[in-house]
C-alpha cells in the first residue's frame, strides 16, 4: 500500500490537443498533488497522441506517460481497460482521476473492478483530509437531492469529476516536466468487441457544453413548433437550445441537447428554463448556471426555488413579448 | 437467448423534490411518504431491451434482484411484464452495499443461475447514480460489457448494440456472453398486462442468502464494502426567485426583459 504515490489524471485529446476536462482535471489535479506534495501525472492513450505531452505539462502535469499503439486509435473498453490496468500498476498513484464523460463513464468503472479498488463516479469536489490523507469524494445522489462525501478504502483511490466542476490552469510553456513512452501488451484474442458504426453526432449550431447562454424547454412546449421559438431566442442571444427528458424522447428535438443527471451537464451564463418543471434530475445538469430565469405557469413549480428571476403564466403569450424586447435592445 | 436482467427498488426518484428526506446519521434516504418504491426505471429499460430480443428470437428472462425488505408488489412487475422467472437475492446481509459488494454478490448469483447469453442492467440505479455495477458484473465475470444501449440487435449470434454518447453515436458489435447496460432512450418500457399480472401473482420467486451463491456474509452488502460514506448531506440552495409580474402576459414578458437588462444579464 505503501508504494502508492501522486496524482495521475486520465487523459484524452480531441483534434489534437488536449480536451477542456483533461485541463480541468489538470488543475484540479495540481491543487490535491501539491497538498499531498506528490507529483501529479498525466496518462495519454491513442494513436499519435505524444504531440500533445508537451501540453499537459504546460497546464500542471509533471510527468506524461504517453501510449502509443494503433489498437488504441478509437476507444473501446476491451482495449483501454488492459492498456490503462497496466500503466496503473507500473505507476501506481494514490489518486487517479478520469472526466464524467463518454469514456470515463465506461472505462473507470471496469477498470476499478480490474484492479480491486474502489471508485467514485460524477465527483463534484475532491479534497484531502488532512488528518489521513485519504481523498474525499463529494458526489450528487438521488438525482441531486443529496450530496454525500465518500472516501476509498483501497488504493489507487479512483474518481470520474463532472465537467466544469474543476477549472484549468493557465497555460504555461516555460513548466518542465518530462515526458516517458511507454509500451502495453493488448492481446487481441482478449478483445471481443469490435466498432461496426462510429459517427459524430453534432446537433447544429453552438456545442451545449460552450454555449453561454441557453435556451430549454420541457414538456410543456408540446411539440417541434414550439422550439422553433425557442430557438429564435438563442439565436438572437447567440445561445442554443437544450431541453429536458420528454421532448427528446418525443422527437421534438435531437436526443443530443437533452440537460440533466444523464444527459449534458452545462454550465452557462445565462439559462432560460421554459415550461420546465424542476424535477431533480434535469437540474442536475444546469444548476451551476450562472443566472437561471424560469418561466412557468405554474408558481410553485419546483423550478421557481432554483430560479433568480421567474415570471408566471402561459409561455406562449409571456415569450413573444419578451423576445420583442430583447430584439429592441439589441438593436440599440 | 438466455438473459438476465438486474433491477433494483427504490424510492421512487418522481417523488416530489419537496418530499425528498435523509437521515444524516444513517446515510439513508427516508421513502417519502406517499410514494411508493418503484423499480429503478433504467432497469426496466433494461427489461424492455430483453423482453423485445425474446419477442423477436424466443428465450427466456430471468430477473434477478437484491435488497431486503423487498415488496412483493413492486419487484414482481417485470414478471407482469413478461420476464419468466425471478430470483432474489433477499436478507439483512445484502443491506448498505456499494456499488463493489453488489456487483460482487450479483456475479456470484449468476455464476449460481449458470446459463445466460446477456445480461442486461440498467446504465445506473436511480437512487445512487453510481453507475459502475453492470461494468462490474462484466468484470467479475470476464465477459465483455457494453454500456449506454439505446438499441440491441441479435446478428448472427452476436449482438450489435448502439449507444448513446455525448460526442458521438456507434454501434459496436460483441461476441456473446456479454452484459449490456442500457440507458431511458431504448424507449418506454411496456407496461404489464392483464394476462401478464394474472401469472406473475401465481409465480413464486427463488430467494437465496449469501450461503446459497458461495458469499461469505462478510463480504456481503455493508460488511462487504470498498468506500464509506462520511456523509449525506442535502445542499443548501438560496431559494430567491425574483418573481417579475405586470397587467398583462404581454407586459410581464416586456418587464422581464427590461429587468435582466437592468441586471446587465444580456451579453450582445
Amino acid at each position: 500500500m505503501d508504494t502508492y504515490r501522486g496524482v495521475t489524471v486520465f487523459g484524452e485529446t480531441s483534434e489534437g490537443k488536449l480536451s477542456s476536462i483533461t485541463t480541468d482535471l489538470l488543475g484540479g489535479g495540481r491543487t490535491l498533488a501539491d497538498r499531498l506534495r506528490e507529483e501529479l501525472s498525466c496518462l495519454l492513450f491513442g494513436h499519435e497522441v505524444s504531440g500533445v505531452a508537451e501540453e499537459a505539462i504546460a497546464y500542471g502535469a509533471d510527468t506524461v506517460y504517453v501510449v502509443e499503439d494503433a489498437q488504441l486509435k478509437d476507444y473501446q473498453t476491451d482495449t483501454y481497460t488492459p492498456a490503462a490496468a497496466e500503466l496503473v500498476q507500473e505507476i501506481q498513484p494514490r489518486i487517479l482521476l478520469f472526466g464524467q464523460n463518454d469514456i470515463g463513464r465506461d472505462l473507470a468503472p471496469r477498470l476499478a473492478f480490474r484492479l480491486g479498488t474502489g471508485l467514485s463516479t460524477d465527483c463534484i469536489e475532491l479534497d484531502i483530509d488532512t488528518e489521513t490523507t485519504l481523498l474525499q469524494q463529494t458526489r450528487p445522489v438521488c438525482g441531486g437531492n443529496a450530496l454525500a462525501t465518500v472516501v476509498c478504502q483501497t488504493l489507487p483511490q479512483m474518481a470520474t469529476v463532472r465537467r466544469k466542476a474543476m477549472s484549468s490552469l493557465e497555460r504555461d510553456d516555460t513548466r518542465k516536466g518530462k515526458v516517458v513512452t511507454f509500451s502495453v501488451t493488448i492481446d487481441p484474442d482478449k478483445v471481443r468487441t469490435r466498432i461496426i458504426n462510429r459517427v459524430t453526432e453534432e446537433a447544429p449550431g453552438i456545442r451545449l457544453e460552450d454555449a453561454a447562454v441557453i435556451v430549454s424547454g420541457g414538456r410543456g412546449i408540446g411539440s417541434r413548433e414550439g422550439f422553433q421559438r425557442l430557438e429564435e431566442l438563442a439565436k438572437l442571444l447567440k445561445g442554443a437550445v437544450g431541453a429536458t427528458r420528454l421532448p427528446c424522447e418525443s422527437g421534438w428535438v435531437p436526443t443530443a441537447v437533452q440537460i440533466g443527471l444523464t444527459g449534458k451537464v452545462v454550465t452557462p451564463e445565462l439559462y432560460f428554463a421554459i415550461a420546465i418543471s424542476g424535477a431533480s434530475q434535469h437540474l442536475a445538469g444546469c444548476l451551476s448556471a450562472k443566472t437561471i430565469v424560469a418561466i412557468n405557469r405554474d408558481p410553485d413549480a419546483n423550478i421557481f426555488n432554483v430560479a433568480h428571476f421567474g415570471a408566471v403564466g402561459d409561455w406562449q403569450q409571456i415569450l413573444p413579448s419578451f423576445i420583442e424586447k430583447v430584439r429592441e435592445f439589441k438593436d440599440k | 437467448m438466455n438473459m438476465i436482467v438486474c433491477c433494483k427498488q427504490i424510492p421512487d426518484p418522481e417523488a416530489p423534490p419537496a418530499s425528498f428526506k435523509i437521515d444524516s446519521s444513517t446515510h439513508n434516504v427516508i421513502p417519502p411518504p406517499g410514494f411508493p418504491p418503484v423499480i429503478s426505471p433504467f432497469d426496466l429499460n433494461a427489461v424492455e431491451a430483453a423482453l423485445r430480443i425474446k419477442n423477436k428470437s424466443g428465450g427466456t428472462v430471468i430477473i434477478l434482484s437484491l435488497g431486503n425488505k423487498l415488496l412483493p408488489e413492486i419487484i414482481k412487475k417485470p414478471l407482469s411484464m413478461g420476464a419468466d422467472e425471478l430470483v432474489l437475492l433477499e436478507d439483512e446481509a445484502f443491506e448498505g452495499g456499494d456499488s463493489w459488494s453488489t456487483a460482487h454478490a450479483l456475479a456470484k448469483a449468476i455464476k449460481t443461475i449458470g446459463a445466460y447469453d446477456i445480461i442486461f442492467c440498467g446504465r445506473q440505479a436511480a437512487d445512487w447514480d453510481a453507475g459502475q455495477v453492470g461494468s462490474g458484473i462484466a468484470e467479475l465475470l470476464e465477459i465483455p460489457s457494453i454500456t449506454l444501449a439505446k438499441e440491441v440487435d441479435i446478428v448472427d449470434g452476436k449482438a450489435q448494440v448502439g449507444r448513446v454518447l455525448d460526442d458521438w453515436y456507434e454501434v459496436v458489435e460483441t461476441t456473446l456472453p456479454a452484459l449490456i447496460t442500457v440507458s431511458n432512450e431504448l424507449g418506454e418500457p411496456r407496461y404489464p398486462t392483464m394476462k401478464g399480472i394474472m401469472e406473475a401473482t401465481k409465480k413464486q420467486p427463488t430467494r437465496w442468502k449469501p450461503a446459497d451463491i458461495g458469499l461469505e456474509a462478510i463480504k456481503a452488502g455493508a460488511s462487504g464494502r470498498c468506500t464509506r460514506v462520511l456523509k449525506l448531506f442535502q445542499p443548501i440552495r438560496e431559494a430567491h426567485c425574483e418573481i417579475v409580474s405586470g397587467e398583462s402576459p404581454d407586459e410581464v414578458g416586456a418587464n422581464l426583459a427590461t429587468r435582466l437588462r437592468e441586471e446587465k444579464v444580456f451579453k450582445f
